[in-house]
C-alpha cells in the first residue's frame, strides 16, 4: 500500500529527538536559573556584589577617591528598623574598610530576616567584593534588641575610572522560619 | 496493525451523534472541534474586552472594581492568546494540512483527539478561577512575579495547571503536525513543493516545542515557589524576580511568532488566488519564515528595556529586534510583487487578506518604534503598546483566521457563504477596529499606561472614541456568526474549486472535502499542476 510506503520517512532517531526536544526545553527553563546566576555574578548585572574569602593586596593608588553611600530599606511588614551607621564613606580603591549597619527590633517576637544587597551603577558592582557582610547569613532579632552588624568590603582598583559614585542598598526580607 | 489498517480503509461515514466528536480521530473533524473552540474563545475572550471597554468609556471608575477590572484584561489576554488564536491555527493546520501535502489523516490521530479534548478542560479550569474566593489571576497576562507569586490570590494555582495543560496540547499539537508534514506528506512532494501555510507551520511547530516547555518550567518554578518553599523568584531565599521576566520572555517572544507564522501561510495562499498570479518569491518567502523563526529566540529582553540592562546588552537587543524587520520586509514586498499586474478581484478573502498586509504592517512598524531601546523608555507599558500588539493579533492572526475561514469555507461545507454579506461585515469590522485601535497610539503616546481602569481627564475623548469602536467590532462577530451558521444551512451549493484561480492539492477534493481524502496519494503531475508557485 502507498500508505504504508511513505510511513517509513521519520527514522526511530527523529522520534526520540522529537519526544526528548520538549522535555529538554523543559528543563532549559531550570538551567536558566544557574546560566543566569553566572552572569549576574561576571557582570554585576542586576547590583549583585561579589564576595571575597581573605584580605587581599591589591595596587592601590593613594589619589583616588570614591564616595560610596549607604542605603537601607525593609519590605513591607518588616518590624525591625534598620539603618547604615555612617551615611557615606570616602573610599580608596584597593584597600579594605569597615562600617556597620544598625537594627533594632520594635515587637516582642522573634524576627528573622535576610538582607539582600544591591549596588548602583551596575557597572561597579562587580567590583564591590565583601569580605565580612550580614547579609551572608540570615539574622536573628530578639525582641527590643539593637544590633550592629558589621560590613568589610573593599573596591576592586579595575573599577571604570569614569565611576566617581557607588551606592550600596540593603533591602530586608522577613524570613518565617 | 493488520486490523487497522483495515479499519482506516474502510469508506465508513462518522459515527452518528454525540460520540462522534468525543472519540474522532479524524482531522477534519478535529480540525471543526478547534475551530469552534477558539470561536468560543473569542466570544468570551472578545465580552471581557467590552467590560473594559465599558469601565474605560469615561475616566473616572463608574461599572467595576479596579481589582475586576485587573481580572478582565488579565484574563482576557491569557483567553485570547491560549484559547482564541492558538488553537484556531491549530484547528486550520488540522484541517489543511493532511488536505494540503496529500495525506489520508494526520500521523498520529489518536494523540490528536487527545490533545483537542485537553484543550476544554484547561479552559474551564481558568474560566473556573473566576468563581473561586480572592477572584481570577489578576497580575496581567505575563504574570510578572512576585505579583503572580506572593501577592496572587490562591486561584493562581488553578491557573498555572490550565497553562500545563494548554502547554502540553499545543506540544502534542506541534509533534504531530511534524510527523505529518515529514512523514505523511505524499511520496512524489518535495519539501519545497509544500505549499506556504504547511511550511510556517512547520517552522510553527519547532517554535512551539522549543518555547512551551519553557512556559511550563516558568509557571512550574512559580508552584514551587507558592506551595513548596522554593526561591527562584523570591530575593528572600536568594531568587530574582527579574529572572522570570528573562524566562517568560524567553517563551513569549518565539510565542508572538508562533501566533502569527501560520497567518503569513494562509494570506500566502490567498493573495496569489485572488491576484491569479503564482506566488512571488516562494523560496525567500520559505527562507524569510525560518529566518524569523531563528531570530525570534534571540531578541527577548527588548520586552525588558525598562527593567535595567547594561547598555550593551540594550544595543544587542535593538539591533536584533530591527533585524527582524528584514525578512518581515521581504514577505510584504512579496505580497505586493504578487498582486502587482495580476487580475485581482476583491472577494471577502482577498479584501481580509489585503487588509492583513495594510494592518499588519502599521503593527509591526509600532513595533519597530517598541524596539528602539531610548524610544521605549517612553513607550513602555503605555497605550502604544496596547495598539501595537492589538493591530499585529487582532488584525494580524485574527485577520488571516476570518480569512482563511472565508477563503476554505466552501471546502469544508460544499457551500459558498453569501458574497454581499461577507463584504458588509468586511467593512464593518475593518472600520470599527481602527477606530477601536488606532486613538491608542496617541493615548499611548501622550502617556497613558496600560492595564489601568481610571485615567486622567485629558485621555477623556480618545478612550470614548475607542470605546465606541470597540462596541461596534464586537458587534460585528454577531454578524460573523450569522454569516457562518447561514452558509452551512443554507449556503448554495459549489463546485471542488469556488476560487477560479485557486492552486493547491484541496481543491482536487469533492466540494465538501469528503471524509476520508488522499487514501492513494496524489501524482507527480497533479503536484506539480497543483503548485503555488511555477
Amino acid at each position: 500500500m502507498a500508505k504504508m510506503e511513505s510511513k517509513k520517512k521519520i527514522t526511530k532517531k527523529f522520534w526520540t529527538k522529537l519526544i526528548l526536544a520538549p522535555i529538554l526545553m523543559f528543563f532549559f527553563a531550570y538551567a536558566m536559573v544557574p546560566i543566569y546566576g553566572v552572569f549576574c555574578e561576571i557582570t554585576g548585572f542586576n547590583g549583585a556584589t561579589g564576595r571575597v574569602d581573605s584580605e587581599q593586596t591589591y595596587v592601590v593608588d593613594e589619589t583616588r577617591k570614591i564616595e560610596v553611600s549607604f542605603f537601607a530599606m525593609t519590605m513591607n511588614g518588616f518590624p525591625v528598623q534598620f539603618g547604615p551607621k555612617v551615611s557615606t564613606m570616602e573610599v580608596i580603591p584597593g584597600k579594605f574598610y569597615t562600617t556597620s549597619y544598625i537594627a533594632k527590633n520594635n515587637t516582642d517576637e522573634i524576627v528573622i530576616g535576610q538582607a539582600v544587597p544591591s549596588v548602583a551603577p551596575t557597572g561597579a558592582a562587580a567590583y564591590f567584593k565583601k569580605l565580612e557582610c550580614f547579609c551572608f547569613n540570615k539574622q536573628v532579632f530578639k525582641p527590643y534588641e539593637q544590633v550592629e552588624m558589621t560590613l568589610r568590603f573593599v573596591i576592586e582598583p579595575e573599577l571604570d575610572e569614569r565611576i566617581k559614585d557607588v551606592s550600596l542598598s540593603y533591602n530586608f526580607f522577613k524570613l518565617n522560619s | 496493525m493488520t486490523t487497522a489498517i483495515a479499519h482506516t480503509d474502510g469508506h465508513h461515514s462518522p459515527e452518528k451523534g454525540l460520540m462522534r466528536w468525543i472519540k474522532t480521530t479524524n482531522h477534519k473533524d478535529i480540525g471543526s472541534l478547534y475551530l469552534w473552540f477558539a470561536f468560543t474563545m473569542v466570544l468570551i475572550g472578545g465580552a471581557m474586552a467590552m467590560v473594559i471597554r465599558m469601565e474605560l468609556f469615561q475616566p473616572g471608575i463608574q461599572l467595576i472594581e479596579p481589582q475586576f477590572f485587573n481580572q478582565m484584561t488579565t484574563m482576557h489576554g491569557l483567553i485570547m492568546v491560549f484559547g482564541a488564536i492558538m488553537p484556531a491555527f491549530v484547528g486550520l493546520g488540522n484541517w489543511l494540512i493532511p488536505m494540503m501535502v496529500g495525506a489520508p489523516d494526520m500521523a498520529l490521530p489518536r494523540m490528536n483527539n487527545w490533545s483537542f479534548w485537553i484543550l476544554p478542560f484547561a479552559g474551564g479550569i481558568l474560566l473556573s478561577t473566576f468563581f473561586m474566593e480572592g477572584g481570577a489571576p489578576a497580575f496581567g497576562w505575563t504574570f510578572y512575579a512576585p505579583l503572580s507569586t506572593t501577592f496572587a490570590p490562591d486561584s493562581t494555582d488553578f491557573f498555572i495547571f490550565a497553562v500545563h495543560l494548554l502547554g502540553f496540547s499545543s506540544i502534542m499539537g506541534a509533534i504531530n503536525i511534524i510527523a505529518t508534514v515529514l512523514n505523511m506528506r505524499a511520496p512524489e512532494m518535495k519539501l519545497m513543493d509544500m505549499p506556504l501555510f504547511v511550511w510556517t507551520w512547520l517552522i510553527t511547530s519547532f517554535l512551539l516545542i522549543g518555547a512551551m516547555p519553557v512556559l511550563a518550567g516558568a509557571v512550574t518554578m512559580m508552584l514551587t515557589d507558592r506551595n513548596f518553599g522554593t526561591a527562584f523568584f523570591d530575593a528572600t531565599g536568594g531568587g530574582d524576580p527579574v529572572l522570570f521576566q528573562h524566562i517568560f520572555w524567553f517563551f513569549g517572544h518565539p510565542e508572538v511568532y508562533i501566533m502569527i507564522l501560520p497567518a503569513f501561510g494562509v494570506v500566502s495562499h490567498i493573495i496569489p488566488t485572488f491576484a491569479r498570479k503564482p506566488l512571488f518569491g516562494y523560496s525567500s518567502m520559505v527562507y524569510a519564515t525560518a529566518s524569523i523563526a531563528f531570530l525570534s529566540y534571540i531578541v527577548w529582553a527588548h520586552h525588558m528595556f525598562l527593567t535595567g540592562m547594561p547598555v550593551a546588552g540594550e544595543l544587542y537587543f535593538m539591533y536584533a529586534t530591527m533585524l527582524i524587520a528584514v525578512p518581515t520586509g521581504v514577505k510584504v514586498f512579496n505580497w505586493v510583487s504578487t498582486m502587482w499586474r495580476g487580475s485581482m478581484t476583491f472577494e471577502a478573502p482577498m479584501l481580509w487578506a489585503i487588509s492583513f498586509v495594510f494592518l499588519f504592517m502599521i503593527g509591526g512598524f509600532s513595533g519597530l518604534m517598541l524596539g528602539i531601546a531610548p524610544a521605549d523608555i517612553q513607550y513602555h507599558d503605555t497605550y502604544f503598546v496596547v495598539a501595537h500588539f492589538h493591530y499585529v493579533l487582532v488584525t494580524g492572526a485574527l485577520w488571516s483566521i476570518i480569512a482563511a475561514t472565508f477563503y476554505w469555507l466552501p471546502k469544508w461545507t460544499g457551500k459558498m457563504y453569501n458574497e454581499t454579506l461577507a463584504k458588509v461585515h468586511f467593512w464593518w469590522a475593518v472600520i470599527s477596529v481602527n477606530v477601536l485601535f488606532f486613538p491608542q497610539h496617541f493615548l499611548g503616546l501622550a502617556g497613558m499606561p496600560r492595564r489601568i481602569p481610571d485615567y486622567s481627564l485629558q485621555f477623556a475623548d480618545f478612550n470614548m472614541i475607542s470605546s465606541i469602536g470597540g462596541f461596534a467590532f464586537g458587534a460585528s462577530f454577531i454578524l460573523f456568526t450569522y454569516i457562518v451558521i447561514d452558509c452551512i444551512r443554507n449556503g448554495k451549493p459549489t463546485d471542488a474549486r469556488p476560487w477560479e484561480g485557486a492552486k493547491g492539492l484541496e481543491w482536487t477534493l469533492e466540494p465538501k472535502a469528503q471524509y476520508h481524502s488522499f487514501n492513494t496519494p496524489p501524482t507527480r503531475a497533479l503536484i506539480e499542476q497543483e503548485s503555488q508557485h511555477s
